[in-house]
């Protein structure tokens, strides 16, 4: 009992922690992008599901979510509900300008194998590991032991008025997206340009796949993957409007010790507009 | 020669103006027109006509009409008509349906824009007036926009050339499919 209440809870730290490794996806999705007017309100979805964007796996703890307004102020989730696949939230807007919706969080991870075979991961679900806790809660001498330094970011944008970015600068923690396209300004048949930066230096090499929404109507998933350039630098562009899911992954071995690589992902929801 | 340019004159439909102060203006500038030796009257004008639609519900739609420049950007906001009626500014939710105008030139805006906005008109033709309106504008190629969008019903845009400044006669029309009936563009050279 206790085991697999272990390995339960072991499965969804990996799912929090880098839905790449696992099948599941993350996403925040906004139920729209750009609003009119001197106020409004938008609501949101947040899920860890396997397909786009149909949530059908895990609530994501919506608590676990920041906004800021345009001019970088918090601002307070409301309505917070925790459904059985999805957690839901309304967010008023009542600055003109881009607000910004986003988790981030950077972790030492390790896994391991104990001399009975059986694998372990540390630190525990939701926690962030340290090197000082490391040394003492992982086994120096483990089978199998991998060390990694994580970062990950969950983020979407919503607009009242014109797009801002004044609230949006690069933190120098994890990967991040720099906005070339303002990503409340995407429009079918007009490049949208990214730039991804690993803990503030260009991340060359990134890999990022992008899904459109209606994934489960498709035969095939239909998705876009690119891998950015010397730049970090990716364009994409589109001829369907709709809501758009990327993913993006950074891997090298530049970590520091106890560290051996470091790994990163970036997840954004953004719309592509109809002229 | 100077002109007269009646800007209040600019949101007021033929067919719908109803007996509002800008209206009584309007009535008195007639008269006043003949007390002034350089007045010119152009014909400068713009008719937007919508269909009479059957439907069960049917809303008004929301029309923004602008000059752009030949790669689409917005160089004069000409008219936005929206619900203009509703409390706290409501009717402004759904400026962001006539997408082309919102990204072109209405996000950036501060609502409602002097001389440009004004209420939604009703199925039939509606005038607006142009004189005087592209002055500023620098010589070239340019587009008259005109998009539509209505609440449970569907959105158009429509555009005519115009070059300007405006060198000879221009009668030029466009037709629309579904929200737009057709929109008449008619100018005469500057005097």
């Amino acid at each position: 009992m206790k085991k697999s209440l272990l390995i339960g809870a072991t499965a969804l730290a990996l799912t929090l922690a880098s839905p790449f490794s696992e099948a599941h996806r993350v996403w925040i999705k906004p139920s729209t992008t750009s609003v009119s007017g001197d106020s409004e309100w938008i609501t949101f979805d947040v899920a860890v599901a396997n397909g786009i964007f149909h949530p059908d796996h895990f609530a994501y703890p919506a608590e676990r979510l920041s906004v800021v307004s345009p001019t970088g102020k918090p601002v307070d989730i409301q309505n917070q509900q925790k459904l059985r696949y999805r957690s839901v939230f309304d967010v008023e807007l009542t600055e003109s300008g881009t607000y910004k919706v986003f988790n981030a969080s950077q972790s030492l991870v390790a896994f391991w194998k104990d001399e009975e075979g059986e694998r372990h991961f540390w630190p525990g679900r939701g926690k962030t590991g340290t090197v000082e806790e490391f040394y003492q809660a992982v086994p120096q001498d483990a089978d199998d032991l991998n060390v990694m330094e994580t970062a990950n970011r969950l983020e979407t944008y919503v607009t009242l008025g014109a797009p801002t970015a004044d609230n949006n600068k690069l933190t120098g923690k994890g990967l991040e997206l720099k906005a070339l396209t303002h990503p409340n300004d995407a429009y079918t048949g007009e490049p949208i340009d990214f730039q991804f930066f690993m803990s503030g230096d260009k991340a060359h090499g990134t890999k990022v796949i992008v899904v459109k929404d209606g994934e489960k109507y498709r035969d095939t998933a239909g998705g876009v993957e690119v891998t950015a350039d010397q730049e970090g630098k990716i364009s994409l562009q589109f001829d369907e409007p709709g809501m758009y899911w990327l993913e993006a992954e950074y891997e090298d071995n530049k970590a520091k010790a106890p560290a051996k690589k470091r790994r990163a992902s970036y997840v954004l929801v953004f719309e592509v507009l109809p002229l | 020669m100077a002109k007269v340019t009646p800007h209040f004159l600019s949101l007021t439909g033929r067919q719908n103006r109803p007996n509002t102060l800008v209206n009584a203006l309007y009535r008195l500038t007639v008269p006043l027109a003949f007390l002034g030796t350089t007045v010119t009257v152009q014909a400068d004008e713009l008719e937007v006509t919508f269909p009479t639609l059957n439907v069960a519900e049917y809303h008004a739609p929301y029309v923004a009409v602008w000059l752009a420049d030949a790669r689409g950007k917005r160089v004069v906001d000409i008219a936005v008509w929206y619900d203009t009626d509703m409390a706290n500014n409501e009717g402004e939710k759904w400026l962001k349906d006539l997408r082309m105008w919102w990204r072109r030139s209405g996000r950036s805006a501060s609502m409602p824009i002097d001389g440009v906005s004004g209420a939604t008109h009703r199925p039939g033709t509606s005038s607006i007036d142009l004189n005087g309106r592209f002055e500023d504008v620098p010589a070239g190629d340019y587009f008259v926009w005109v998009e539509a969008a209505r609440e449970l019903g569907g959105r158009e845009t429509l555009k005519v050339p115009l070059s300007l400044p405006v060198k000879q006669t221009v009668n030029t029309s466009a037709q629309g499919q579904h929200e737009l009936s057709s929109i008449q563009l008619l100018m005469e050279p500057a005097q």
